[in-house]
């Protein structure tokens, strides 16, 4: 059950922020100056950022105005305006009018990109697509070795080179046998970058380039993999990744245990980008689509009613 | 890397010039300002409550002096509880009495420990003298060895793995064993990467200390972590006997708080940040630079140290008294290139200088103009070169011919250098030059004094109008 797992996933949320607002908001206690510092520190902590300062100030308007005047109501009022906030974060994925559809994937230095893509070709291989992976991280050391391993134990296929060669003939390559292969779904792999170097982001721009010239419209969806437990950069990061390529979605990686995904909601509210899936522990299957209602109720530590819908699980 | 929150900064002291007296009420906006700056920086919505607190103590109990501005007093406050909150001196890894020294890295997925491990050895060997060893204790993610391995050969540093069965703490005791036999003076563990609250990895790597007795355990830190470093930082610190943290990812524009928010819950000092891909960008961590960098006060100190290790100081010597007489020609002005260059990219560089991190912020600069200048300069005949004033019409059309590049580009840098010689050469008597802006350096076109006949051609561009995307600057 994907609200279970969600749920699972985001304990340590829930406990930070959830249990902590469920302590603060159980009951029906009358709101004082003391009990909003407290929330704004909840909200703070969970990453919320610019969100958050949002929020305590729309909590302090609320309350002033008397629209809230107790711990139940804040409660009520705090569901809403997370919700609407992220309701329409979540997407499909694109698919391939025909031939191949090719997905790359983006990310700097450790946010998860190489562990992500093993998890959506099993995702991705379980729903039936024959999928094929491409070792365009030339550049750190092994990471064609850590690839190659993943297409091992998945049984995919995989295109690579040796470290050192040009990620973008890797790539043209890996588009070339996927054609040929009749693929349904390639992934490539990047190297790690820092948004903030140049050299490697036009590097990203020559690989999506030349994928372009053997597929028109590929790449057909470009996922960044962001590490949940970022702070307020990961907001840098979309953007700068952005201007070199459109993003058409977010991974939300490593939003197991202990991170808070709180800057999910300032992605989202500052640039629009769905969020497609979210990493939610370390076996291959722990990855999920991204639901906004399960989310924030995981954040906030409430079970949903009756009559809840079901995430939709073909993407 | 902080020039975010220097900036931050620099617009909350802004409002503060010119006040008399630091009051409850002028250093409300200060004080907010420093409060979203740091909140904006990732650092630990706790450490910040407490950090403003004492600002506003120690800003509201001083006497206001009268030979500095208020707002000047405000900074200096900032800054000494910045350095106090990051640790008031350089902290350095403890060295065995007897045997090889050995350091554990631990830390969270994905926050560059076995890229640190290849860093860490290769400054102990360069700078230190030491001869290290690796160990590849990193049993859990697919090809973390084969990593280890490659990055060792790259070095030419010794890796001891023992593949990808085994136990780890086993691994690492014979590791050190090797080290002992083998002459090894430094021992460095990769452990894997582990969620602080993936309690059987931890108990793994307590096990590790509780075999190796290492001397020294350092948590490898992101510095773009959020709000949670405080409580990953905490937990390894519960569990392990930290003694010091290494930042990493520091070159890239994360503001970098969690750097403030570790240090403070595992009051472990931090030893070193990663601030490159190269193996040679790990930088020993200096808490008081690092302040008056926040503060928009430029690390000259770290400037000169990495000059001193590159360049050769009769030379610069040399160039300087030439170029403040007036007297310099292209020969030095190549010179003094290349000797720039060797101090890593332009950027680096200029950032780390006073001022000088606000005003680059979104200015790219891209160290492919150097090489056309130095093309151009290449170009020229030894005559020419220590002459330029003898570079006429023909001379300057074979030279552009000649290094590849237009006409226009070598009238530019001629032209400039011309400028700059003159501007130098009245420092030198006393007067006060402009220096070079980063619109200059960044080929931007020109500011006001720096105008050349054809609208603002940047320096050395041969395209006047400034710079198109892909192309040098």
């Amino acid at each position: 059950m994907v609200l279970r797992r969600l749920l699972q996933g985001l304990r340590k949320t829930r406990e930070k922020l959830g249990d902590g607002l469920s302590r603060l908001l159980g009951g029906r206690r009358p709101l004082d100056e003391d009990l909003i510092e407290e929330i704004e520190e909840l909200l703070y902590t969970a990453d919320l950022g610019p969100t958050g300062e949002e929020l305590v100030a729309g909590i302090q308007d609320a309350w002033k105005k008397k629209e809230i005047t107790e711990t139940g109501e804040l409660r009520r009022w705090l569901r809403n305006a997370l919700l609407a906030r992220v309701r329409g974060a979540s997407g499909r994925l694109a698919q391939a009018a025909e031939g191949p559809t090719v997905i790359l994937v983006a990310g700097v230095n450790g946010s998860g990109k190489t562990t992500s893509i093993a998890k959506l070709a099993k995702f991705l291989k379980d729903r039936g697509d024959k999928v094929c992976l491409c070792a365009a991280d030339t550049f750190r050391a092994a990471a064609v070795e850590q690839l190659t391993l993943w297409a091992e134990r998945l049984g995919v296929d995989i295109v690579k080179q040796d470290t050192g060669a040009d990620p973008a003939a890797v790539a043209f390559d890996a588009v070339e046998a996927s054609i040929a292969r009749k693929v349904d779904t390639l992934i490539v792999d990047t190297a790690g970058r820092l948004h903030t170097q140049k050299n490697l982001m036009r590097e990203l721009e020559k690989i999506i380039r030349v994928i372009g010239k053997r597929i028109p419209e590929a790449p057909h969806e470009t996922l960044l993999v962001l590490d949940a437990t970022t702070g307020q950069n990961a907001i840098r990061q979309a953007e700068e990744f952005g201007k070199i390529v459109p993003i058409d979605g977010l991974i939300l990686a490593k939003l197991d245990g202990t991170a808070k995904g709180g800057a999910a909601f300032s992605i989202h509210d500052a640039l629009g980008i769905p969020i497609k899936f979210v990493g939610l522990g370390e076996r291959l299957e722990d990855l999920e689509a991204f639901d906004p209602e399960s989310f924030v109720d995981g954040i906030l530590g409430e079970e949903r009613g009756e009559g809840a819908r079901e995430p939709d699980g073909s993407l | 890397m902080f020039e975010s929150l220097t900036s931050a900064l620099g617009k909350a002291f802004q409002s503060l010039r010119g006040q008399r007296n630091l009051t409850e009420e002028n250093i409300q906006e200060g004080l907010k300002a420093v409060r979203r700056a740091l909140l904006e920086a990732d650092v630990h919505f706790k450490v910040v409550k407490s950090f403003v607190n004492r600002v506003k103590e120690s800003a509201l109990g001083r006497e206001v002096l009268q030979s500095v501005s208020p707002a000047d007093q405000f900074v200096k406050i900032c800054h000494d509880e910045l350095v106090r909150l990051m640790g008031s001196e350089t902290a350095r890894i403890p060295v065995a009495d007897q045997g090889p020294t050995v350091v554990m890295l631990a830390g969270l997925q994905g926050s560059g420990k076995t890229t640190t491990c290849a860093k860490l050895a290769h400054y102990v060997r360069k700078r230190k003298k030491k001869r290290p060893l690796l160990v590849a204790a990193d049993l859990q993610r697919p090809a973390a060895v084969e990593q280890l391995r490659t990055l060792g050969r790259q070095l030419g540093i010794e890796v001891y793995e023992e593949g990808v069965d085994g136990n780890p703490p086993a691994v690492c005791e014979r590791g050190i064993r090797h080290a002992f036999r083998n002459g090894h003076d430094f021992v460095i563990l990769d452990t894997a990467g582990r969620l602080h609250v993936d309690d059987r990895l931890m108990k793994e790597l307590e096990e590790v200390v509780k075999r190796c007795k290492p001397h020294a355990v350092v948590l490898v830190c992101d510095a773009m972590l959020g709000q949670d470093a405080v409580n990953s930082a905490g937990e390894f610190h519960r569990r392990l006997p930290l003694t010091g943290i290494v930042l990493t990812k520091l070159d890239g524009d994360t503001r970098g708080g969690a750097a403030l928010s570790v240090r403070e819950v595992t009051g472990c000092p931090v030893l070193f940040a990663g601030v490159g891909e190269k193996t040679e960008d790990l930088e020993e961590f200096h808490p008081d630079r690092m302040a008056g960098r926040i503060l928009g006060m430029g690390d000259v100190v770290g400037l000169v140290e990495r000059a001193q290790e590159v360049l050769d100081e009769k030379d610069a010597e040399k160039a300087a008294k030439k170029l403040l007489k007036g007297r310099f020609t292209f020969e030095d002005f190549l010179k003094q290139m290349q000797m720039v260059r060797k101090l890593g990219p332009l950027k680096k560089v200029l950032g780390m200088l006073p001022g000088m991190g606000q005003a680059l912020e979104g200015v790219e600069i891209e160290d492919g103009h150097f090489a056309r200048l130095e093309a151009m300069i290449l170009s020229m005949t030894p005559l020419e070169r220590r002459d330029p004033d003898r570079i006429d019409l023909s001379r300057r059309r074979r030279i552009a011919a000649g290094s590849g590049n237009e006409l226009q580009a070598v009238h530019n840098l001629i032209k400039q250098f011309k400028q700059m010689r003159k501007m130098f050469g009245k420092m030198g008597k006393g007067g006060i030059g402009g220096g070079l802006s980063p619109e200059m350096l960044a080929g931007k076109g020109p500011r006001k004094g720096f105008r050349t006949p054809k609208g603002g051609a940047p320096f050395g561009s041969g395209r006047p109008g400034g710079r198109k995307r892909g192309r040098g600057f």
